[in-house]
């Protein structure tokens, strides 16, 4: 579905990713670990189109996105939650959750779109009317799901989903990317949380400094080695 | 001692200069708050669109509401115009090349009108009645301003809450980036708030030329004052400009009652400064 | 190399005066005169502006100073040279009401320059709602020395004094430049304008500096005001205080790039000859004419040559004279 192939990219004079390749297959769902600085963010920004690559090619479903602004690769069905959540604080639930769903074509299936997002997260429907920075850390990061479901994607970015929230609260997160890879979604999460992101996935790449240093299988990375190259990068 | 009642004559013509004065401070508000430049030359539109609705109404002759869709619509496309012309293409410029942008514009108009139109004063000749109430004698056009100002902030309320552009705008100005994420086109959200700034100070100009006559620098005369309603309700926030103009708009009118029209504005300037060592984020402060 | 060419240019500047003109001296010593102040002006201006503190409201300086020193003479005799004392003072004052709340609570970019114009502007009305004793809108003229050249006054008949006066403030305000230019206090201010919380966490003293800059621009605007007053002997609160004026001078900086040492000096000689150009061309008959050309110029110089005429210039000669260099 998604290949991603020799990606240079950075800020500035700073390069932060190099020659990266990696490929997401329909249905998967795929993490990229790695310490802090690997790179993991602007690897997400760049499929996104926040960043444009300076060499290396991005396809999505045969079509080529690399350089594309974001508009225009959400419109092809790639969502990307970013660091941070960034929902819009001002804005309640129900119209962040609308705004999710600007796409003309996430619009038309607005209501099936709405049902579908308030089942997997109840907690939207009752605070639907809640500005959206009140929330707590754990809602926020539903609401910015949800918001990424709305717009009816085919591939889903979750950038670092697990950041700042309590260890109860990331449990129950993962559980729910769980299901939204259940319910067909394909899914590719960066995260820092090693041990848990491996329990839903069924690949994982190790980005270290900018490079793809390890990739493999779940359940066979699933042992010390990786884990603690993850966090400490030797 | 000024006899109260001229007091509360001047607190309600306050208060019907203050339904003006916000459509500008709000319509600057809206821009700054999604594109991060601020239009120096704003008000000097708005002189432009009084010029129009003058022309309409006063030369050729044609109705007072017609003159006032002539504003309007003449707003609304140099919204348009300035944004595609001059803001587009720095939108990535340092602030300091953005302000001189729109500085150079104000230069522009303000020199163009004075060159096509001379600094002679237009007025638009409208008679319409001064009304007693209570004791009080109000201008009926001050009236009908104040009431039209009101259904537009009203309109744009509406806008900005009710419809799908309306929520993008409020969210762009939250969150630039994240916008582009659920695939709006940022340029498009940036044209359509140009155009909506750009109708707001059409509006703003058809509601002051039957108050006020027109000349070139009157943007010198209502811009510094919209500015600093701008920054005193702090840049961004609309509530704060909505509210910052009732009070600048009360201190000027009472102020000039009880000593001289300058002094209304100066005293309202010196509070403008005192609340910069208070509050320099503004008086309602909830915008970064 | 580069100081001996500025000797050369020094020696004939200050020989200009002398040179045989015949009828058209006095008009040259004029616009001459004008270049030197208002380029030491937008100097000065120049100073808060390349650090990113974007005044557009200097003006409120200019009209401080000039009006202080003005005052003080017509009403009560006080030479100019002691007026200035007070007149600098006040500004000073003035510059500091603008520069600590807003270097304290952070109030940059945007919200700086607007409070900046709003504080142009509350001069500027505060001068003409005095109008008693400044004569309003109408402006002031200074009351004559009596005689054709005082000293104590700063009053000349002969344009050649003002001229080395002026040519004199001007190389003043490029020799504080380039010592500003070599001092701490530029690397420090240049990372306040990069990044202030990053500046402050090494220790930089945001608010210190950020004060002191401001004072200082604002201190030599109002001299360079005085300087003007005393010059045109008319002082009239638009002409020095109005938002046009302070547009003005930013745009003379911009035109002639505001990081330079000459810049400002360029721009300035740049508007002001096409000021008098147009003056000479179109006469009375296109009133607006110049400044609505300036109006578009500035535009699309921001548009498509943001570093201004000297700034494009050197960077363009810059690259000519180094070879293409290999990209990491």
């Amino acid at each position: 579905m998604l290949d991603v192939t020799g990606i240079t990219a950075g800020y500035g004079q700073f390069t932060a990713l190099w020659d990266v390749t990696l490929r997401v297959t329909a249905g998967e769902a795929v993490a990229v670990v790695g310490p802090n600085g690997a790179g993991k963010t602007t690897l997400m920004r760049v499929i996104s189109g926040l960043i444009a690559p300076r060499t290396g090619t991005l396809v999505f479903q045969g079509n080529a996105l690399g350089g594309r602004p974001p508009h225009e690769i959400v419109a092809h069905g790639i969502a990307h939650v970013p660091e941070g959540r960034r929902i819009f604080p001002l804005l309640t639930v129900a119209e962040n959750l609308k705004m999710g769903a600007f796409l003309p074509s996430a619009r038309s299936d607005f209501t099936a779109s709405l049902d579908r997002v308030h089942r997997l997260f109840p907690v939207l429907a009752e605070r639907h009317r809640q500005r959206a920075g009140s929330l707590s850390g754990g809602e926020q990061q539903m609401l910015a799901l949800g918001r990424a479901l709305m717009s009816r994607p085919k591939l889903i970015l979750l950038d670092e989903p697990s950041l700042g929230l309590a260890p109860v609260m990331v449990l129950r997160l993962f559980d729910l990317i769980r299901q939204v890879r259940e319910e067909g979604y394909t899914i590719l999460v960066v995260e820092q949380n090693v041990r848990q992101v491996l329990k839903i996935v069924d690949r994982a790449y190790l980005l270290e400094v900018g490079r793809i240093k390890m990739e493999g299988r779940a359940e066979a990375l699933g042992e010390q080695d990786f884990v603690r190259k993850a966090y400490v990068g030797l | 001692m000024i006899d109260p009642i001229f007091l509360v004559e001047a607190a309600v013509n306050g208060i019907l200069l203050g339904g003006v004065l916000a459509l500008l401070a709000l319509g600057l508000n809206l821009i700054f708050g999604v594109l991060d430049i601020v239009w120096i030359a704003y008000v000097d539109l708005v002189m432009l669109c009084m010029y129009a609705a003058y022309f309409v109404v006063q030369v050729y002759g044609w109705p007072v509401w017609v003159g006032g869709v002539a504003a309007v619509v003449l707003g609304l496309f140099l919204g348009v115009a300035v944004h595609v012309l001059i803001i587009s293409p720095i939108l990535s410029s340092p602030p300091i090349n953005q302000l001189l942008a729109t500085g150079g514009l104000l230069f522009f108009l303000q020199s163009f009108a004075t060159f096509l139109w001379t600094t002679d004063h237009r007025t638009v000749r409208l008679s319409l009645p001064v009304i007693e109430i209570g004791g009080m004698f109000l201008s009926f056009a001050r009236l009908i301003a104040f009431a039209i100002s009101i259904l537009a902030m009203l309109g744009l309320y509406l806008l900005l809450k009710h419809t799908y552009i309306g929520t993008a705008i409020r969210a762009v100005a939250q969150d630039r980036d994240a916008m582009a994420l659920m695939g709006a086109n940022p340029r498009r959200v940036y044209l359509v708030t140009s155009a909506v700034g750009g109708a707001m100070a059409g509006v703003a100009g058809a509601l002051l030329i039957i108050q006020y006559s027109v000349h070139p620098y009157f943007g010198a005369a209502f811009g510094p004052l919209t500015f600093m309603i701008c920054v005193l309700g702090g840049l961004g926030n609309m509530v704060g400009a909505f509210v910052a103009s009732f009070v600048m708009s009360e201190i000027i009118s009472i102020g000039g009652v009880t000593w001289s029209t300058e002094m209304g504005y100066v005293v309202a300037f010196a509070l403008f400064i005192v609340m910069m060592f208070i509050r320099p984020g503004g008086i309602l402060v909830r915008r970064d | 190399m580069a100081r001996l060419a500025a000797l050369v240019v020094l020696a004939l500047l200050a020989l200009v005066p002398l040179v045989p003109m015949g009828g058209m001296r006095q008009y040259v010593l004029h616009v001459v005169i004008q270049v030197f102040i208002w380029s030491f002006i937008g100097g000065a201006w120049a100073l808060m502006g390349r650090f990113g503190l974007v005044s557009l409201g200097h003006g409120a300086f200019l009209g401080l100073g000039a009006y202080t020193t003005t005052l003080l003479w017509n009403f009560y005799g006080v030479s100019p040279w002691l007026g200035a004392v007070p007149a600098l003072l006040a500004t000073a004052v003035l510059a500091f009401l603008v520069a600590y709340p807003c270097s304290r609570f952070r109030v940059v970019g945007h919200y700086f320059a607007l409070v900046t114009l709003a504080f142009g502007e509350v001069i500027r009305l505060l001068l003409i709602a005095e109008r008693d004793w400044t004569g309003g809108s109408l402006g002031l003229t200074l009351k004559t020395a009596g005689s054709d050249a005082s000293l104590m006054a700063i009053q000349f008949a002969d344009k050649r004094v003002f001229y080395y006066a002026a040519l004199g403030v001007w190389l003043f305000g490029l020799w504080v430049w380039a010592r500003l230019d070599r001092s701490m206090a530029r690397a420090a201010m240049e990372a306040i304008g990069e990044d202030e919380t990053a500046a402050a966490s090494v220790g930089i003293h945001v608010t210190r500096f950020k004060l002191a800059i401001t004072t200082l621009s604002a201190v030599l605007t109002a001299a360079g005001g005085i300087l003007y007053a005393q010059y045109i002997t008319y002082v009239n609160p638009e002409t020095l205080a109005g938002i046009g004026v302070s547009l003005r001078i930013v745009f003379a900086v911009v035109l002639g790039g505001m990081y330079s040492l000459l810049g400002p000096t360029v721009g300035t000689a740049l508007t002001i000859a096409l000021s008098e150009y147009l003056r000479v061309v179109f006469g009375l008959k296109f009133i607006g004419m110049a400044e609505t050309i300036y109006g578009l110029l500035l535009v699309l110089f921001i548009i498509f040559l943001p570093s201004g005429i000297y700034g494009s210039l050197r960077a363009a000669l810059r690259h000519a004279r180094l070879p293409a260099r290999a990209t990491a």
